[in-house]
């Protein structure tokens, strides 16, 4: 049962890809080919993770190391009228989109950008703002000694940079559309996306992770965020990937004093997921809430796992993941709260309930405190089970089908959660989510 | 929050270890190191059959090849396992069938300890079985409780009197396999205490050891097993000194327990070794295995753990639920004040139906201390109806210690309930306040808080201890106030 995943993997891996490599050389300047060359060595040392590795133990990697993926894999035709029914109409008044890791400028728009912000491509950022690219890039707490950010940085090839100077407000939400679309071979894209925002900037970005095709693909994100002081950065991600796709995704964020990092993920999708976030409260009064919805079922492994690191006083953060798992689906929550030693007066919240439908359905979860300060609140909480038959009985003795029954007790574990995301419409969006996932298999 | 200079004072005069004397007894040992002839000597001093040889051997070769663990949140300077001696063993060996024929110098120690044999037997009406370094020296209540079939005694003794006992059970709920503390000591144990409790039985009386670690640099690599049999009841009760001394100590013993259908055992410690000084210099490295299996129907087993003792403790005392019905419980304080490093939890193994398993843990950590709580709960696919509810909170007394919690949940099956709550926070200044305005002093409102922190944990301890485990939790947390 183990994975035949040992550091030679890592070696091997590359070897795969070495023309990919080469070609991403040509052209780049030497500071981006050295932080490149560096990534691949890194991953080489340390391979892919397994099984024995302690924070991948519940997630291994069947399929990923083995898998043969293209790194320049054109895209299968779509169909493009597909997208409206991906994006979040009104709301989103700039929208990038990628389809498999590189920008598609012909499906984008950018028209109401407010003054001081700028959002371009990383291969875009590259040309025009090296010195904001060279500056930002693998500062984010958490890629340090991590596989996938080794992976990751070794072939980044494009992803999104959103700068915000000091006082920029974003007023309509930033539309990121990531789309995975194999044709002959499956595709493989490491997208390195970069936030900036200076003192009190206010930006919402949401991602979408679609595939808009049956096959596998492999998506490896870097996404490092940088809060300048009482910046506000409300990040909403819906992960709906196609059911053959392995999703990793890694977030490093730090933040100034008084600045707010609110994170929202969902995840549907994907053979395999995982939706890493790794904040770093830096400043005095800097605050983080990480929330997140997942659905598992047939053999997905779907895995959150956080990492929140209160350095400075005064600092707080919540976090809330609940998972519904039918199936065979395997769920995994890790999250981990530190608190250094000086940081007195820390609020440190976190919850995760999983709701296990199906007898094969199985849910891990490791909540873990660590903390080297007294003055301190911290707490954590974790469930496990299947729907209260009580609450069930109720419905039932009130003339409710079972079946509307179940899909309104699991809207409603739910509804906790996704009530936490300010956009109406993304709200809309993901109860639909929901209400279809309910209904069955597609 | 200032200490006065007279609180000071008292602190100090507080801090020095009370039990903390040797006592001079000729001590026969085996030469200092661990190689094959070591686990031989051992084993021929202790007259064992062959086949206990040959599973210690096979314990010590798989030994050869494990390395020692460092996932725990422990640090310590490598432990040199040949500058150590294996077996020391007090030189009479004592026939005793009553104290008066017991070296007298002995006695005085356990008078020191504060469990004077004679008294006990008369008033507590507990029996003991002392093991002072490694042999047990005498076996009080023997006599009623043969009468009513419980065989109570030292694993040695066990191992000639009823070998087919303890050669059923041995190694069945932890293999010489199991981990790299398990593996040396099934290889090199010398002694501990054996426990059979028939049929039906119900032990009308608390069975106790006391354990002390005696002769300097000898580890003490304690055994216990522990078996009852269908429908009985037996409550254990372990409790731990030990004299100062500057060298590291290594403490591996192992605890056994295995609880066949509708039967319960109890098992209370209260681990009060050396801890170290106040600059982490010293102390007892305590690294435990100790696991129950609650093998039948209905059958339970319940864990009750007071450690303020010890400069490293590493200890997960478990369950491992097979029998339908059956029950674990796990009650803990671990109190860590100065240098001292806890690691310590449980595992709650389910696999039978309707299984249930309750986890109070709490944790206080003072002055430079570090205090983890480890556990699992992990569900198999065919326990239906399982049930957890663990809790885990910690307390931290003062800005330079940790305290650490790293739960690991693992459900398999959708019937199974299982909840996990930890909190971690310092004493309100609210109850503080109110303590003080009440006229408490500030030692003694913190000591009465933190006694009620612990109250869930310290009620379940059997009478005998609770008074004593009440004043140890106020004795540990002297000098960290302020």
């Amino acid at each position: 049962m183990a994975v035949a995943a040992t550091p030679s993997a890592g070696g091997a891996y590359l070897e795969r890809y070495a023309d990919a490599r080469r070609r991403l050389a040509a052209g780049s300047a030497p500071w981006l080919e050295g932080w490149r060359r560096a990534g691949a060595e890194a991953f080489r040392g340390a391979g892919f993770p397994t099984i024995k590795n302690e924070g991948w133990r519940f997630t291994p990697l069947y399929g990923l190391v083995e898998g043969d993926f293209s790194v320049d894999a054109p895209a299968a035709p779509f169909d493009q009228s597909r997208i409206k029914g991906v994006t979040f109409g009104r709301e989103a008044g700039n929208r990038l989109v990628f389809v498999n890791g590189r920008l598609r400028g012909d499906l984008s728009s950018l028209k109401q950008l407010s003054p001081g912000i700028e959002l371009l491509s990383f291969a875009e950022a590259l040309a025009s703002r090296p010195r904001l690219v060279e500056a930002a890039l693998g500062t984010a707490p958490g890629l340090a000694g991590h596989p996938f950010a080794a992976l990751n940085a070794a072939f980044a090839a494009d992803g999104y940079v959103l700068h915000l100077a000091p006082g920029a407000r974003s007023e309509a939400p930033i539309e990121i559309l990531w789309i995975g679309s194999g044709a002959d071979k499956p595709p493989v894209y490491h997208p390195r996306n970069l936030v900036v925002a200076g003192n009190g900037a206010h930006a919402t970005v949401i991602e979408h992770h679609v595939g808009l095709c049956i096959g596998a693909y492999f998506s490896d994100t870097v996404t490092e965020i940088a809060l300048g002081e009482g910046a506000v950065l409300r990040h909403c991600k819906v992960q709906d990937e196609s059911r053959e796709a392995f999703h990793l995704a890694l977030t490093g964020a730090r933040l100034a004093a008084g600045a707010h990092y609110d994170s929202f993920v969902h995840s549907a999708g994907g053979r395999l997921s995982r939706n890493e976030i790794h904040v770093a409260l830096e400043g005095r009064r800097a605050q983080c809430r990480l929330n997140g919805a997942y659905l598992g079922r047939g053999e997905q492994i779907v895995d959150h796992t956080t990492v929140i690191d209160h350095v400075s006083p005064e600092t707080s953060s919540k976090e809330l993941y609940k998972g519904v798992l039918d199936g065979r689906a395997r769920g995994v929550f890790q999250g981990r709260i530190t608190v250094r030693p000086n940081a007195q007066k820390t609020d440190g919240q976190q919850m995760n309930r999983a709701l296990l439908l199906s007898d094969k359905a199985e849910i891990a979860s490791k909540p873990e405190l660590e903390i080297s300060a007294d003055d301190v609140k911290c707490s954590h909480g974790a469930t496990a089970g299947e729907l209260d038959d009580v609450s069930l009985f109720y419905l039932r003795s009130r003339g409710i089908p079972e079946a509307e029954a179940r899909r309104l007790l699991v809207e409603a574990f739910l509804n906790e959660v996704i009530d936490s995301v300010a956009l109406a419409g993304m709200r809309l969006t993901l109860e639909r989510n929901i209400a279809r996932w309910m209904a069955g298999p597609a | 929050m200032a200490v006065t200079t007279e609180t000071r004072e008292q602190v100090k005069a507080l801090d020095k270890y009370k039990y903390g004397f040797v006592t001079d007894i000729e001590m026969e040992t085996a030469p200092k190191g661990l190689d094959e002839d070591t686990v031989r000597f051992i084993s021929a001093k202790k007259n064992e059959p062959a086949w206990m040889l040959e599973w210690r051997l096979k314990a010590f070769r798989h030994w050869l090849g494990m390395k020692e663990p460092a996932w725990a949140k422990v640090s310590y300077p490598p432990i040199d396992f040949q500058n150590a001696y294996y077996y020391a063993a007090p030189k009479k060996k004592p026939t005793v069938k009553s104290l008066d024929e017991v070296d007298p110098e002995l006695l005085e120690t356990y008078k020191k300890l504060g469990i004077p044999l004679a008294e006990q037997e008369r008033l507590a009406g507990v029996a003991v079985d002392a093991v002072f370094d490694s042999v047990s020296v005498a076996t009080t209540y023997k006599g009623k409780l043969e009468k009513m079939g419980i065989i109570f005694c030292s694993i040695s003794e066990a191992m000639q009197k009823h070998p087919e006992l303890v050669r059923q059970y041995i190694g069945t709920v932890v293999p010489y396999t199991d981990n790299f503390y398990a593996t040396l000591n099934s290889a090199v144990f010398s002694d501990g205490s054996f426990v059979y409790v028939p049929k039906g039985v119900r032990c009308p009386m608390e069975l106790s050891t006391y354990f002390r670690i005696n002769a300097s640099e000898t580890g003490q690599f304690e055994r216990t097993l522990i078996v009852a049999d269908a429908g009985s009841y037996v409550s254990y009760l372990e409790g731990c000194t030990a004299p100062m001394r500057d060298e590291n100590q290594l403490h591996a013993a192992v605890v056994e327990l295995v609880a066949l259908d509708d039967a319960e055992i109890k098992y209370s410690t209260v681990q009060n070794w050396y801890p170290g000084d106040e600059n982490g210099k010293g102390g007892i490295y305590n690294f435990v295995t100790k696991r129950g299996a609650c093998r039948g129907r209905n059958s339970k087993i319940s864990w009750t753990q007071v450690e303020t003792g010890s400069a490293i403790t590493w200890k997960y005392p478990s369950c491992i639920l097979q029998g339908d019905n059956s029950q674990g419980e796990f009650y803990s304080v671990a109190i860590t004040n100065n240098y001292q490093q806890a690691d310590t939890g449980t595992k709650m193994i389910h696999l039978g139906k309707n299984t249930r398993s309750r986890i109070i843990s709490k944790g206080i950590s003072a002055g430079h201390a570090q205090n983890t709580y480890r556990g699992l709960v992990r569900v198999g696919p065919r326990a239906e109806g399982a049930r957890n509810y663990t809790q885990c909170d910690s307390l931290l007394i003062g800005d330079k210690c940790g305290a650490h919690t790293v739960p690991y949940i693992e459900s398999k099956n959708r019937s199974a309930r299982v909840e996990h709550e930890a909190t971690t926070s310092k004493i309100s200044d609210d109850q503080l306040f109110y303590c003080r305005q009440r006229g408490l002093s500030e030692e003694d409102a913190v000591s009465l808080i933190v006694n009620g922190f612990c109250k869930d944990v310290l009620q379940e301890l059997p009478m005998e201890f609770a008074v004593e485990a009440q004043k140890l939790v106020a004795i540990s947390l002297e000098g960290s106030v302020g």
